[in-house]
């Protein structure tokens, strides 16, 4: 064999084995958005190719879901309490971060590997304990019930973020500021805020999405359809009783999945530095 | 929205007073954060081990202390001892397919090749969108009458009368014992591959190039490169790969309880679904808060590996 076809193999090869990850990975989403335009007599008849449109490709499950389910009402929820819990984990999670980075010096660094611990802390352990605590509060069935518990685990991988970030900005630059009359606080503001501003948008995106994925506080808190969110409106709500209604569902889901989808990739080199960092340096 | 007040009321403070007390401003930095840590991690925590030990349920609020007596009930029921194994079972089996799957992504991944923006984008899909659509999606294509899964079996007469897999029509995936477990494994390990994969990555790159440079200019093959210089190189970023599955593995409930709601019977029940169908549903807070405590030997076991592994790699 000549080292041509050596090459032309191995690249082969290597699309194979990616074209068979894509489709392991995207075929679900396929499906969906498949049968999302499909009419009821085409989807229900077992004889069927389920893969092509044997009757021509209708709107009216997109119809059904936005005008006669609680769809608007669980995305404009999920909205609300996404903002509502970025602004809290910014206002929290930058000070903290920037604390330990530079403030605190060699404790910090303890203080920084605990915050990271407490990422490891997964709701499940927590849900039942914090159901009562929201109870007591008086905000289950509420939007704040989320907005309040969310921070939780969004403030401990923010903060643990950020204060890469901020370690990565020499403290020359603070200096230098601090030099020509600023205040440390003023330095913090006007020096390395601007420069973490590719950090802060990461933890944007982070926190927000990371609202969207919840499922089990959503679940325990909140039993009024009008507060549902979308993580837990559709798979509970838009299923009555055994009927499913299922192309409406698929477009539910599709809906909100393929622009997370979007967006969390353009910012997936951030989070991953998030993950390994201290495992990987550099 | 205390951290609002100190951020903006201190730029008007007189200068090298506490804008400039570095102790002081640190401290006020770091109180919000800790404050939110301790009321809405360490405190439930804390009620949690305390409910555990007490008779508390959605009615009644009394915290009459009952010893272990939650603990004896729960373990004396089989649908505990079952959910306990297949914790245990659904996370072993998950992390070994998902890591040996992400190992040959990550290195595919890394090589160059055209399209592979679309191809990472695919491929992260299930780790990017909210798990509990992604599984709306997965119990349609295993629904028990109209899978397409099903549909090509029977299309290339695997299925149906007189065939390898039976005369019935259907697999009926999430309803049979064995099938219904390996469905919910095959869908945790959809939803976590991305995610090692590109951990895996980052491990990938940030490998000595000159290691690997060296090994190929002494002559090594492709497989020795890979298997005495390449694969003990990234083992430390897979163990922190593996933790982290875990720790999304045990900390999550939303695949079995959307797929199966445990079942058939009981055969897909996890630690965390039974504490939720016990304690929330059935509302015995006590027996569920003490179901989920079980969940805690082992994620303090992650984390202890997690700091050693991470120790290691700070003095290499």
């Amino acid at each position: 064999m000549t080292t041509t076809m050596i090459r032309r193999l191995k690249r082969a090869l290597v699309y194979g084995i990616v074209a068979v990850f894509c489709f392991f990975s995207a075929s679900p989403f396929l499906w969906m958005v498949i049968t999302t335009f499909k009419q009821d007599r085409d989807l229900y008849r077992p004889t069927n190719n389920p893969f092509i449109f044997n009757d021509p490709p209708t709107l009216d499950n997109l119809r059904l879901l936005f005008h006669n389910t609680n769809y608007v009402v669980f995305l404009r929820n999920s909205v609300v309490i996404g903002i509502a819990v970025v602004i809290i984990t910014l206002l929290v999670s930058i000070p903290a971060a920037y604390s330990l980075a530079r403030l605190t010096g060699k404790w910090g660094e303890r203080a920084g590997i605990g915050i990271f611990l407490i990422y490891l802390v997964p709701p499940t352990l927590l849900f039942i304990p914090l159901f009562r605590i929201v109870v007591w509060l008086g905000l289950n069935d509420t939007l704040w019930s989320m907005i309040v518990v969310y921070p939780t685990i969004s403030i401990p991988f923010c903060t643990w973020l950020l204060m890469g970030f901020f370690k990565s900005i020499p403290m020359d630059l603070e200096e230098a500021a601090m030099v020509d009359g600023y205040s440390h606080l003023m330095s913090f503001i006007k020096v390395v805020m601007p420069l973490s501003i590719s950090g802060i948008v990461a933890v944007i995106v982070f926190t927000f999405t990371l609202t969207l994925h919840d499922f089990i506080y959503a679940l325990t808190f909140v039993s009024a359809s009008r507060y549902r969110t979308i993580s837990v409106g559709v798979p509970t709500e838009l299923v009555r009783g055994d009927v499913f209604y299922w192309q409406s569902l698929m477009a539910a889901a599709v809906i909100v999945a393929i622009p997370i989808g979007f967006v969390y990739n353009m910012f997936l080199d951030r989070l991953v530095a998030g993950f390994t960092m201290g495992a990987v340096k550099g | 929205m205390r951290e609002a007040a100190v951020v903006t009321s201190r730029p008007n403070a007189q200068r090298l007073s506490i804008a400039d007390n570095e102790g002081i401003l640190g401290t006020l930095f770091l109180l919000p954060a800790i404050l939110y840590i301790v009321l809405l991690v360490g405190l439930p925590f804390v009620f949690a081990i305390a409910f555990s030990m007490a008779d508390v349920s959605v009615g009644n609020t009394q915290l009459n202390f009952i010893g272990l007596d939650n603990f004896v009930n729960i373990v004396k029921t089989n649908q505990f001892r079952r959910s306990l194994f297949n914790t245990f079972f659904f996370t072993i089996t998950s992390q070994i397919i998902m890591i040996i799957l992400a190992n040959i992504l990550a290195l595919v991944l890394s090589i160059d090749f055209r399209g592979k923006w679309i191809a990472r984008f695919l491929i992260m899909l299930p780790w990017a969108t909210p798990i509990s659509l992604g599984t709306i999606g997965w119990l349609w294509l295993l629904d028990s009458k109209f899978s397409p899964i099903d549909w090509v079996l029977r299309a290339v007469h695997l299925l149906g009368p007189g065939t390898l897999l039976g005369p019935g029509l259907h697999m009926n995936y999430l309803g049979r014992e064995e099938l219904a477990m390996a469905s919910v494994i095959a869908v945790q390990v959809w939803r976590m591959l991305p995610l090692t994969a590109v951990i895996l990555m980052a491990g990938l790159t940030s490998i000595d190039q000159d290691l690997i440079d060296q090994a190929e200019v002494d002559g090594a093959s492709f497989w020795r490169s890979l298997l005495q210089v390449k694969i003990p190189l990234i083992l430390p970023i897979m163990n922190v790969a593996l933790l982290f599955g875990i720790i999304y593995t045990v900390g999550d409930m939303t695949i079995v309880y959307v797929l199966t709601r445990g079942g058939p019977v009981y055969y897909t029940q996890i630690l965390p679904t039974w504490a939720f169908f016990k304690g929330i549903e059935g509302g015995a807070l006590g027996e569920g808060a003490a179901t989920a405590l079980f969940l805690f030997p082992i994620l303090l076991a992650v984390a202890i590996l997690m700091l050693r592994s991470s120790r290691r790699m700070e003095v290499t």
